[in-house]
């Protein structure tokens, strides 16, 4: 909120939508040096992740996670958010948009709000909660959450004024004069050279077919309002309680592919890719809640095919009790005296049941957005059969409208880091169009020269917030600052309504200047979220940042005992005597600038590797493309087609032809590499290819070594020639092998070498590549009989459409539990040699046995023979079942936690082409967005050695993992030396120095040891 | 009014910045509650926390001290900092055990960023065992007066370097796996190496604070520490070799080598 918008409507990229994706969008687009316009339609930012309660797998909390990305995008110069503003008109083309937006009038003027919510109190208008889902109330005028961009009130349609011209009351009650009803819709133009839509999805609605009687029964809810429920900023601050009466429910059901898997009138034939998993998020967290709760899950198959997903099912799935119920169920009814309701269900071995539950949560998918068909018109791109939007088969981010790309959930059902990556592949592609603009808008801010004040006493200025009521209310704010007065070296105290505004930050830089104070302490919130904001103002006013310093007096004080008004305040005294002590022991600290060097290297030729360096080089890099086969294409060369019918060969042939044809980019094939060096910006690699050595300089790398196939050992694999992967059968089909000529039946087994105890892990891939081949035969000849013994059919998102077309083209699907897996034999059936396999049939109670011409495995995609000497090459870590390690789950999907090198294909994890991709342009953007500065930043807050005190013990060499300190030589014998671009500040080398040496900057013993001593001396006097 | 009577504790919290910080705010932004007690310290990773700002913080009359970090895997650094906070506060509790403190006076807990429930019922919960332990030196088991109390936490004190060194040397397990560490913290073989390598120091660091004071005897050493007399005999015995305390025949008793 404080930079002032920009009016001229210049600008290179709009972004619409601003969930997730959005965000992520925006801030690459932003970092790699264009102006954005970050447009969304409801009064802030952040989208359905807000809604979560946490993310699967590793039950982050979302809204945690999400929001410093939207404060990131406040502050980006080079972003101008638009919120409850819509698009109205597109003209042009790519290069050169003309948008219309219509901005809807929130009655609030932005600048001058505080958001001190004082006008929501006083609003007499309760109106149900959108954010919570309508299962709480807000008021007329509101915030839409709490952490809000911006963090301004909106007026609904549901106001008095507006529907009666009567009220006004907010309008009394605000001390900024911030309420105008006079505003009116207004229009905007603004020109951009691309567009990214991510508009996102909406929740499947269950209320038009009364699904499961939602809508007619209040106990039956759906997935997202299970949600809100959870979340401690939900209707009930985290406690579950059932709509009808407010009780805790202890026996809950959840049903799921509510609205997918459907191709009754209504419903959607696709999957929805993310609810399986959901659903067990919400049985853990459920479990969390009320350890007693029983749970009952009922489903189709579990479709657990994402990273880490097979062994949160697991988890889910021990939880004490916990069913998982593999049955269709049926409309239930409500018993009229608890308001229960039942369910009915059908198992093997108990048949038709009916049972009551508390509550019944419906594991809604996801539909496209309901402005979707709008969207299309005005941008002039065409939707799918599904009514998401149509991309290029070979690159998701295409729309059918040049110019215009579209990342997330609008491509098609995806989770979280799906939509993160194809935001940032987006971003990639963005910058292929737009390349030769780049930075002409961007702004970079400047500051004025740093006063230098280390030989000055301490003189430190403490600012103490009330927080609107936040802080006041509760802690003695005029009182705080007559303490704070009387501390040793406080020069300068006073209290501030909001210091997080504008208008006050600005008093504080000249209050720096005029009082000469060369220390800050801000009393507020938490140093998290706030801490860049004031180190800024700092800088702004003069001063080295690092003489700032946070007294955390809301979320550590006013907000937890705010039953103690007296014990608050001198708690809120005491956390502020500790940060001026502190504050008087800070360092000036130089954060430095180091080099980005220009090019990049790609690791691994495949299809991954191969879109990457295209994508790099198309936005002016050179590219080193390092490939350790004598051949470009990977594991695509043994690929023919795709489910939907891509020509995999003909697509890889004009890849390798781009890359040999592009003169930015570098291919070495029959490479090795021996070792890597260096650091963010300045990495320098040896490669051996073809019999000599060359040394690469690069500022980013991209790890794209890809996986191998799994060579089974199971079902005589290698023992008997009719027993086929499902990659030789490929081949084998594509070929038209003689082998296929008389083969009348084929059986097919699914997870060959994983989902067990060694590879405990999902392949995700199988499912739709037996399909694909399933289909492949009975094209050959419908007579061909096609078995697939399968365990869960993962067939997610739209290729559940060709599982069904599978079905209908008489493939049999069989299931086996892995108790009791198939066996295959040699047989022969009326002189016909065949291979028997038998399997459990679990309704006839007895093994069904199958005559096959051919058994064909689908044998488990397993990481990269190579991937563990380039986990150590390259200092990135690989995870449990041996991919590579993203540095979150969620929001960094193709970042490494090591700065500057990214992961893209199936090095990550198993994924189809399309997905490979999609990945590689996400990795692509995200190097580029490193590439196009011209420096990186290093935190200054870094280890420093006392060489006098060094004794070379070793102890801080050994501690240090990232390897930032070395021995070296100095006139006074070895020295242990701290390699500043290496060391990450955790400071870890500080406790094993036994003479004490080595220091953590900005956290020094001498600092924390004052704020330890502060904490515990008695209060001083006040004078 | 019982209010009055009630012993607040003063308790000091060192927190990593990522995890268990970031459960604290959401703590308050969540609304939960906890008792006034505590005063929060920020560094950047658990394994920043020092054995020296734990027993500073006792010295300063801190009646308990609590040490927060990511959950195990979770840490946000790639040295995995968290493992080291456990070795250090398993070494500083067997100093406080071993100086006649509590050792439930120094705990550990991993609170993720999302995890604000878990942080305010860690808060409760302590404040109110902390409540219950009464003021420092002052616990069933302690009974320490002020000046005992100061003379046993220096003599700790002046064991950091020792146990800095121990705890980068033999004093924690070859395998870094949260089981790996519960075993060897519950072990014999740990208590037998905290013997060697620190146990010993710390007996020689107590009598040597003692002698600082004034010459005293064998039997007065033991009396005062409470050792058995054989034990006390191989404390000064290995000091003498080493020349820190010496013998006078004259008087019977021991005294500082260089007093």
């Amino acid at each position: 909120m404080n930079k002032a918008p920009d009016t001229d409507g210049f600008g290179d990229v709009m972004v619409v939508g601003g969930g997730i994706s959005g965000i992520q969008a925006a801030l690459d687009l932003a970092t790699a040096g264009f102006k954005v316009f970050l447009v969304e339609k409801s009064p802030t930012i952040g989208g359905k992740m807000a809604q979560l309660d946490k993310t699967f797998p590793t039950n982050d909390c979302s809204m945690c996670i999400e929001s410093p990305k939207f404060i990131e995008c406040d502050r980006h110069p080079n972003i101008e958010i638009l919120t409850y503003t819509e698009v109205e008109r597109v003209e042009g083309r790519a290069g050169d948009f003309r948008v219309t937006l219509a901005k809807k009038p929130r009655y609030v003027l932005q600048d001058r709000c505080s958001g001190c919510t004082t006008c929501v109190s006083y609003c007499p208008v309760p109106v149900p909660d959108p954010f919570n889902q309508k299962l709480s109330s807000n008021k007329a005028v509101h915030i839409y959450f709490a952490q809000a961009i911006p963090l301004v009130p909106y007026i609904d349609e549901n106001c008095l004024y507006l529907k009666e011209g009567k009220c006004r009351i907010c309008e009394a009650v605000c001390q900024k004069d911030a309420i105008d009803f006079n505003q009116v819709p207004e229009r905007v133009e603004v020109r951009v050279g691309a567009v990214v839509l991510c508009p996102g999805y909406d929740a499947f609605d269950p209320g038009p077919r009364n699904d499961y009687g939602y809508g007619k029964f209040p106990n039956v809810v759906t997935s997202l309002d299970f949600e809100r429920l959870l979340c401690a900023t939900g209707p009930h601050e985290g406690e579950i309680l059932r709509p009808s009466d407010g009780r805790h429910p202890h026996r809950i059901a959840w049903i799921h592919c509510v609205g997918s898997r459907q191709v009754t009138p209504g419903g959607h034939g696709y999957c929805s890719s993310v609810c399986c998993t959901y659903i067990q998020k919400q049985v853990i967290l459920t479990k969390d809640h009320d350890d007693e709760a029983q749970c009952t899950i009922f489903h189709n198959d579990i479709r657990s095919y994402g990273k880490d997903f097979e062994r949160f099912y697991q988890r889910a799935e021990k939880l004490p009790g916990i069913r998982f119920v593999r049955s269709y169920v049926s409309v239930g009814r409500e018993i009229p005296e608890t308001r229960n309701v039942t369910i009915r269900y059908a198992t093997d071995d108990r048949g038709v049941q009916e049972e009551e539950f508390d509550l019944v949560v419906l594991g809604v998918g996801l539909s496209p957005p309901k402005d979707a068909r709008r969207l299309a018109d005005l941008f002039g791109l065409e939707l799918d059969e599904h009514g998401f939007c149509r991309t290029d088969p070979t690159n998701a981010m295409r729309t059918t409208r040049p110019g215009v790309l579209v990342s997330g959930a609008f491509q098609g059902p995806m989770d979280i880091p799906e939509s993160v990556i194809t935001a940032s592949g987006a971003g990639s592609l963005v910058g292929e169009l737009l390349d030769r603009r780049r930075g002409r808008l961007a702004r970079e801010r400047v500051y004025p020269p740093e006063r230098d004040v280390s030989q000055e006493e301490p003189r430190v200025g403490v600012y103490v917030c009330h927080c609107g009521a936040n802080i006041g209310r509760i802690v003695d704010v005029p009182s705080t600052v007559e303490y704070a007065l009387g501390l040793p070296n406080v020069v300068h105290a006073e209290e501030s309504l909001f210091i997080c505004s504008t208008e006050a930050a600005q008093r504080l830089a000249t209050s720096i200047k005029e009082k000469g104070l060369n220390r800050v302490v801000v009393a507020a919130c938490t140093p998290r979220t706030h801490e860049p904001l004031f180190r800024d103002t700092l800088r702004e006013a003069g001063i080295n940042q690092y003489y700032f310093d946070m007294a955390n007096i809301r979320e550590h004080c006013s907000w937890v005992h705010s039953r103690e008004k007296e014990a608050a305040t001198r708690k809120a005294q005491d956390i502020i005597r500790m940060s001026v002590a502190r504050a008087c022991h800070l360092e000036s600290l130089q954060e430095f600038r180091l080099p980005v060097d220009k090019r990049a290297l790609v690791v691994g030729g495949g299809l991954s590797g191969m879109t990457a360096a295209l994508s790099i080089a198309r936005q002016g890099h050179e590219v080193w493309l390092v490939e350790k086969e004598p051949e470009l294409g990977g594991m695509a060369r043994r690929l023919h087609t795709t489910l939907e019918g891509l020509d995999v060969q003909a697509y890889l042939q004009d890849v390798v032809r781009q890359v040999y044809r592009n003169p930015s980019v570098h291919v070495l094939t029959g490479a090795a590499i021996l070792e890597t060096a260096g650091y963010v910006g300045n990495f320098a690699t040896r490669v051996r290819a073809q019999g000599r050595e060359v040394e690469i300089r690069h500022g980013a790398t991209v790890i794209a070594v890809g996986a191998d196939e799994y060579r089974p050992t199971e079902y005589r694999y290698g023992e008997d020639p009719r027993v086929l992967t499902q990659l030789e059968l490929e081949g084998k089909l594509a070929a038209d092998d003689p082998q296929l000529a008389d083969v009348r039946s084929v059986v097919m087994i699914q997870c060959v070498g994983c989902r067990q105890e060694d590879r405990n892990y999902c392949a995700r891939l199988c499912c739709g590549q037996a399909v694909k081949n399933a289909l492949q035969l009975k094209r050959r000849n419908p007579a061909t009989d096609v078995y697939v013994l399968f365990r869960d059919m993962r067939t997610y998102g739209f290729r559940e459409d060709y599982y069904r077309e599978a079905a209908d083209r008489h493939v049999r699907f069989v299931r086996w539990e892995p108790e009791d897996r198939p066996e295959v034999e040699p047989a022969t059936e009326e002189g016909r040699p065949v291979l028997r396999v038998s399997v459990p049939d679990p309704i006839l109670g007895q093994r069904l046995a199958l005559d096959a011409d051919l058994v064909v495995l689908s044998a488990a995609v397993v990481p990269a023979a190579t991937s563990q000497d380039v986990s150590r090459q390259f200092k990135v870590a690989t995870g449990p079942d041996g991919f590579f390690q993203e540095a979150h789950v969620k929001l960094r999907p193709v970042d490494f936690a090591a700065d500057g090198v990214f992961l893209c294909g199936t090095a990550h994890y198993p994924k189809h082409i399309a997905e490979a991709v999609s990945q590689a342009y996400g990795a692509a953007g995200r190097a580029v967005t490193l590439l196009s500065q011209d420096t990186v930043v290093a935190s200054g807050s870094i280890c420093r050695v006392e060489e006098r005190d060094c004794v070379a013990c070793g102890a801080c060499i050994q501690a240090c993992t990232y390897g930032a300190i070395e021995f070296h030589d100095t006139a006074r014998g070895r020295k242990a030396r701290v390699n500043a671009v290496l060391c990450k500040g955790d400071g870890l080398c500080n406790t094993k120095c036994p003479t004490g040496a080595i220091a953590l900057l900005h956290y020094t013993d001498e600092e924390l040891l004052s704020q330890i001593d502060a904490a515990a001396a008695e209060p001083a006097r006040a004078t | 009014m019982s209010a009055e009577l009630e012993f607040r504790p003063k308790m000091l919290g060192i927190v990593c910045n990522w995890c268990c910080y970031g459960g604290a705010d959401l703590c308050g932004v969540s609304r939960f509650q906890y008792p006034p007690f505590i005063r929060l310290v920020r560094v950047m990773c658990s394994g920043r926390v020092d054995l020296a700002h734990i027993l500073r913080a006792f010295a300063n009359g801190m009646d308990a001290v609590f040490v927060g970090g990511c959950h195990i895997n979770d840490c946000h650094y790639v040295t995995e900092g968290n493992y080291d906070a456990i070795a250090m506060v398993e070494v500083c509790r067997e100093l406080l055990r071993r100086i006649g403190l509590r050792p439930e006076r120094l705990r550990l807990e991993w609170v993720s960023a999302g995890e604000g429930i878990r942080f305010a019922g860690i808060m409760n919960e302590y404040a109110a065992q902390v409540q219950k332990l009464g003021p420092l030196g002052q616990a069933e088991g302690e009974g320490l007066d002020q000046a005992e109390l100061r003379l046993r936490l220096e003599a700790a004190t002046r064991l950091v370097p020792f146990a800095r060194l121990a705890l980068t040397g033999r004093l924690r397990p070859g395998v870094r796996t949260e089981e790996a560490y519960r075993r060897f913290f519950a072990g014999e073989e740990f208590r037998r190496l905290f013997d060697e390598l620190v146990g010993d120091r710390l007996a020689v660091s107590r009598i040597l604070l003692l002698l600082r004071e004034r010459p005293r005897s064998t039997a007065e050493l033991a009396a005062r520490l409470g050792w058995s007399a054989s034990e006390v005999s191989r404390h000064v015995k290995s000091s003498s070799k080493q020349g820190l305390v010496r013998f006078d025949v004259a008087r019977g008793c021991y005294s500082l080598a260089g007093g």
